[in-house]
C-alpha cells in the first residue's frame, strides 16, 4: 500500500501585520492536488496578502507554508505559475517575445504555439504587449502563468476589469487547464466566478477564514432558505400564515422558506397567480452576507 | 547562476533600449548636438570671451567708426566683442544683468566707462582697458613666449567631459530610475515569481547598461570625430578602457540607487542630488583648478571626476595607462563598494 501523498499546500497559522493592522490573522489551510481552490472575500479582506505569502513574494510575520509536504525550496518557483492581480511587463516586447523571455527563466516550458493557441493569442503574437486589449492582456498574463507547465497555478483576481464576454473566455481557458489535472488557487470577489470554477472555497474576511467548503456545501450549510418573490398586488394577509418568513418590501413581497415546493403548493391552493413570481436560490453572495454582513464587492 | 536567465533579461533590456526610439535617439542626439554646438562656437583658434557695450550707437552707425576714443589694441583685441546701444540706459540695463562686461561711451575723451563691481569678467575687461590706455613704453617688463608642443583646443578638452556626462546620466537614470519604475509597476514582482535570482537580474542590468553605454560611446565618438577631427595624443585602446571602467563604476552607482524604493519622484530627486553636483564638480564643462580646496576634495568622491581626469590625461596629454593607474584603482574600488552596497540593499518589492 502506497503512503498517502501530503497535501499540495499546507498553510499553518500564517500571520501578517502592517503596524497595528492585521492583514492576515492566523490562517490555516490545506489544499489538495488537482482541485480549483477559491479564496473569496471583499476588497481588503487579506486575500492578496495571503496568496502572496504562499507564493513567496512577501514574507509573513509568522507561520509556515509547506509545499508537497516540505518547506518551499528552489524548485517551488520552477513548479508554480502565478498571475498577479496587477502587474506590468517589460516594455517594447511583443507578446511572443514576452513569452520567450519568461520561458528562458524556467527549466521546462510549454511550447510557444501551444500556449498561444490555448490562450487565444495567435493573432496578436507579434503585437507589442502594451498594444493589446484588456482581455488579451489578461490572457497573456495567464499564458505567462502557464508557460512553465506548473503543477500549481495561482490566479489572483484574473477577470477583474474584464467585460462579461472576455471573462467567460478566460473562464473557459481556466477550465481547460483545470481539466489537465493541475491545481489552481484562485482569488476572486466575483461570486459567479467562484461558483463556476471552484471545487473548494474558503471565505475570508478581515484577515481570517470564516467558512470553508464546496460551493454547494457552503450554501447548504449557511443559507438553506429559498426566496420566493411575489408582486405587491398580492395581499399580505393571503400569505401571512404560510410556510416561511414573509417580508414586505416597497414593491414586492418576499417569502423565505426551506421548503419551496410546499410553499408553491400552498400558494396555488389559495389561487395566487404565480406568473409574476420569482424564485431565487441562495448564492455564495448570500452566504457571505449572512456571515459577515457585508457584500462581496464592498 | 544560470546564464540562460541572465541572457534573457540582458536581451530584453537591450530590446527596450533600442526600441524606445525617443530614449534611443536622445542618447545619441544629445551628446552629438552639444559637441557639435561647442565645436562650431569654438572652432576658431581664439574666442571672443568678453563683451563690451558701446553707446550711443544709432541704427546704421558703424561701431568701429564711433570708437576713435579707444586705443586700437583694445578695440581690435580678439578676446573682445563690441555691442552697440542707442542710449546709456539701454547699455546699463544689460550691464546690470551681466549681459555685457563693460560699457563705454563712444567719442568721449577722457574715456568714460561703467563696470559692475560684482562681475569678475568686468574687472578683467577694465584691466584690459586701463592697460590699453597706458602710453606705449610705460608698460611692464615682459616677454611673450608661445607654448610649444601639445596644444589642446577647448573642444578637445571638452569632448571627454560631454561623453562622460552622457554616460553618467545614462548609467544613473538607465539603471537607477528604470529599476525603481520596474519595482513600482510590478515588473520586479513578476520577475521575483520566477526562478530568476536577484544576482542574475542585477548582473543582467549591469551588463546591459555597460553594453549600451559603450555602444553609444563608440557611435557618438565616431560621428563627432568625423565632424570635428579630435586629436587624441594617447592610445585609443587605453581611452576605451578608461571609459569602460567609468561606465562600470557609474552603472554600479545606479544599482545602489535602484536597490530600494518604489517612488519614481523620490528616485528622481536622489539622482538629481548625485548627478548635478557630479556634472559641475567633475570638470565636465570647466576646470575647478582655482576652486577652494574643499570643493576639490568633494569632487574626488565622484567617479566621473576620476574617469575624466584619466581620459584627459590620455587624450589631451598622451599619457600611458601607468600614469592613470591611481584613477583606475579608485574607479575599481568604488565599483566594488557600489556593487556590494547595491547587492546588500536590493529588494524586489520594498
Amino acid at each position: 500500500m502506497q503512503p498517502a501523498l501530503p497535501p499540495l499546500l499546507e498553510i499553518i497559522d500564517i500571520h501578517k501585520s502592517y503596524g497595528s493592522l492585521k492583514a492576515v490573522d492566523g490562517v490555516c489551510l490545506r489544499i489538495d492536488r488537482g482541485i480549483c481552490f477559491g479564496l473569496l472575500g471583499p476588497n481588503g479582506a487579506g486575500k492578496t496578502t495571503l496568496i502572496e505569502i504562499i507564493e513567496d513574494i512577501i514574507s509573513s510575520t509568522s507561520g509556515t507554508v509547506h509545499y508537497k509536504g516540505t518547506s518551499r525550496a528552489a524548485e517551488f518557483k520552477q513548479e508554480v505559475g502565478i498571475m498577479f492581480q496587477q502587474t506590468a511587463l517589460l516594455s517594447f516586447l511583443t507578446v511572443a517575445e514576452t513569452l520567450r523571455t519568461f520561458g528562458r527563466l524556467y527549466d521546462r516550458t510549454e511550447s510557444l504555439d501551444t500556449l498561444l493557441r490555448l490562450c487565444h493569442l495567435e493573432e496578436v503574437k507579434d503585437r507589442l504587449n502594451d498594444r493589446i486589449s484588456g482581455g488579451q492582456r489578461q490572457r497573456l498574463l495567464l499564458a505567462l502563468a502557464l508557460l512553465n507547465q506548473p503543477d500549481l497555478i495561482f490566479l489572483d483576481e484574473p477577470s477583474t476589469g474584464l467585460d462579461p464576454q472576455a471573462r467567460r473566455n478566460l473562464w473557459q481557458i481556466i477550465k481547460t487547464v483545470k481539466s489537465q489535472g493541475r491545481t489552481i488557487v484562485l482569488t476572486t470577489h466575483y461570486m459567479e466566478e467562484a461558483e463556476n470554477l471552484c471545487d473548494d472555497i474558503a471565505i475570508m474576511d478581515r484577515g481570517r477564514i470564516i467558512a470553508r467548503g464546496s460551493p454547494a456545501d457552503l450554501i447548504h450549510t449557511h443559507c438553506k432558505r429559498t426566496t420566493l418573490t411575489l408582486p405587491k398586488s398580492v395581499a399580505p394577509a393571503v400569505v401571512g400564515d404560510l410556510e416561511g418568513t414573509v417580508q414586505e418590501r416597497p414593491d414586492r413581497l418576499e417569502i423565505r422558506t426551506e421548503n419551496v415546493n410546499a410553499l408553491i403548493g400552498q400558494l396555488l391552493d389559495r389561487g395566487v397567480d404565480l406568473r409574476a413570481s420569482n424564485v431565487r436560490t441562495p448564492t455564495l453572495e448570500d452566504v457571505f452576507l449572512k456571515l459577515t454582513g457585508r457584500s462581496l464587492r464592498e | 547562476m544560470r546564464f540562460k536567465r541572465l541572457w534573457a533579461i540582458f536581451h530584453a533590456r537591450n530590446h527596450e533600449f533600442f526600441r524606445d526610439r525617443e530614449a534611443f535617439g536622445w542618447n545619441f542626439v544629445f551628446p552629438f548636438l552639444i559637441v557639435l554646438g561647442f565645436g562650431i562656437i569654438f572652432k576658431g583658434d581664439y574666442r571672443a570671451q568678453f563683451k563690451v557695450g558701446v553707446f550711443p550707437i544709432l541704427p546704421g552707425d558703424s561701431i568701429t567708426q564711433k570708437i576713435d576714443n579707444l586705443p586700437d589694441r583694445f578695440a581690435t583685441f580678439e578676446a573682445l566683442s563690441l555691442l552697440g546701444f542707442e542710449t546709456r540706459a539701454a547699455g546699463l540695463e544689460r550691464l546690470k544683468h551681466h549681459k555685457i562686461d563693460l560699457l563705454v561711451e563712444a567719442q568721449q575723451v577722457p574715456v568714460r566707462y561703467w563696470v559692475s563691481q560684482s562681475s569678475p569678467s568686468g574687472a578683467i575687461v577694465e584691466r584690459l582697458l586701463k592697460e590699453a590706455l597706458t602710453p606705449p613704453g610705460q608698460g611692464g617688463r615682459y616677454r611673450k613666449i608661445d607654448i610649444q608642443g601639445l596644444q589642446t583646443r577647448y573642444i578637445d578638452w571638452l569632448f571627454p567631459g560631454i561623453l562622460g556626462m552622457n554616460m553618467m546620466f545614462s548609467a544613473l537614470y538607465g539603471v537607477g530610475w528604470v529599476v525603481v519604475r520596474y519595482r513600482k509597476n510590478g515588473v520586479l514582482k513578476r520577475l521575483k515569481a520566477t526562478p530568476l535570482t536577484a544576482f542574475e537580474f542585477l548582473t543582467a542590468q549591469l551588463l546591459s547598461r555597460i553594453f549600451l553605454l559603450m555602444f553609444t560611446l563608440v557611435i557618438v565618438w565616431v560621428g563627432c570625430d568625423w565632424m570635428l577631427d579630435f586629436k587624441v595624443y594617447g592610445s585609443l585602446l587605453n581611452l576605451l578602457l578608461i571609459f569602460l571602467a567609468g561606465s562600470i563604476c557609474m552603472t554600479s552607482l545606479g544599482l545602489v540607487i535602484a536597490s530600494r524604493g518604489t517612488s519614481e519622484e523620490f528616485a528622481n530627486g536622489i539622482l538629481n542630488i548625485i548627478a548635478w553636483p557630479m556634472m559641475f564638480l567633475s570638470e565636465v564643462w570647466f576646470s575647478i583648478e582655482g576652486a577652494p580646496a574643499w570643493i576639490k576634495a568633494v569632487a574626488k568622491i565622484f567617479p566621473l571626476t576620476h574617469m575624466l581626469t584619466a581620459a584627459r590625461k590620455v587624450m589631451n596629454e598622451g599619457r600611458t595607462m601607468a600614469a592613470v593607474a591611481p584613477e583606475m584603482i579608485i574607479l575599481t574600488v568604488m565599483t566594488l563598494a557600489f556593487l556590494l552596497l547595491g547587492a546588500a540593499l536590493f529588494s524586489w518589492n520594498e
